[in-house]
């Protein structure tokens, strides 16, 4: 079996409202060093599929069709062979 | 005129607009659920507001692969007219029938509250009884209705004259402090480049007769009403 793990953010050069609000609030907390906060989303996948390659085109489509909104996010995974 | 209001777990204004519908509009009109796959018969399919399958994973994500969703993109790809209010909107956004997308509130606060609307394009299916200059005061009530689209796709929704609606002050007068989300060019709904579907956050269904505040909304299902009696074609 294998595992995705999978983080969805949105893209560069759009704005994140709930970023820039907890920015806004390390600021408060006297965290100046703070340039920048984007927030997004972490999730495991566990999957059957018969070689770890055939499991990478699977999660590929997933982030693709539902996991992400290709117009506004971007998505990254990583994908390891766990024991079922 | 044979309305049909699509129902997703968690839609929660299937009912209003069936009462606009059916009540005030006097039109025929059958609710259809989520996982029926026909829409034969229907000339104008509604996707109410709400908060389908909780709102989970993403707005409008999960609605959008319900088994009807198939037939609503085959109906609004032969010319049947689809409107998307609020949570609908949001689906038709997530399904590809609109362009653009939808991301939280910048004030990360849920407005529920009137928004007046300046009409960009009144010679659409869903505007053409709205006079010209007349600004609409509408409901809206999201959390996350702060439209995105990028500056090519705002100039080409212009060119196009896809912006229907733009949020502006009581005068009509477009200004970022009556955006009540922080959508982008202040836009409040749009419709697709072949005139048949339209997606819009506030809600015309709550005030379509004076019993609920004003009579605003009733336009917009005047217009469809006249629209396809002069003549609109089926989906």
């Amino acid at each position: 079996m294998y595992q995705a793990k999978i983080k969805v953010t949105l893209k560069k050069g759009v704005l994140d409202p709930q970023g820039s609000a907890v920015q806004r609030s390390l600021h408060a907390l006297d965290y100046g060093e703070v340039t920048s906060v984007r927030i997004g989303k972490y999730m495991e996948v566990n999957l059957e599929a018969p070689n770890k390659e055939a499991a990478e085109e699977q999660v590929k489509e997933m982030c693709q069709r539902l996991l992400a909104n290709p117009v506004i996010e971007d998505y990254t995974y990583n994908l390891v062979e766990v024991k079922s | 005129m044979k309305f049909g209001v699509v129902v997703f777990p968690g839609s929660n204004c299937d009912t209003d607009v069936k009462y606009a519908i059916e009540t005030v509009l006097k039109q025929p009109v059958d609710y259809l659920w989520h996982q029926e796959g026909d829409v034969a018969g229907y000339d104008c399919l509604v996707l109410p507001g709400g908060f389908s399958f909780g709102d989970y994973l993403r707005i409008g994500a999960i609605a959008r692969f319900s088994p009807i969703m198939k037939s609503v993109e085959q109906f609004a790809g032969n010319g049947g007219l689809v409107i998307g209010i609020c949570n609908g909107f949001q689906i038709l956004l997530e399904a590809g029938l609109l362009p653009g997308a939808m991301k939280m509130n910048d004030s990360l606060q849920f407005r529920c509250q009137d928004a007046y609307l300046k009409i960009e394009n009144n010679e659409t299916a869903f505007t053409n009884k709205i006079m010209p200059g007349h600004i609409l005061r509408v409901p809206v009530a999201h959390g996350e209705g702060n439209y995105y689209a990028d500056e090519s796709m705002v100039a080409e929704l212009e060119r196009n004259g896809q912006i229907v609606f733009r949020y502006s002050s009581s005068e009509g007068v477009v200004v970022p402090e009556a955006n009540p989300n922080g959508s982008t060019a202040n836009i409040a709904g749009v419709i697709n480049k072949e005139g048949n579907v339209l997606g819009m956050m506030p809600h015309p269904e709550r005030c379509a007769e004076t019993l609920l505040g004003g009579e605003d909304g009733k336009l917009i299902f005047e217009s469809i009403i006249n629209w396809h009696q002069g003549g609109g074609k089926r989906g």
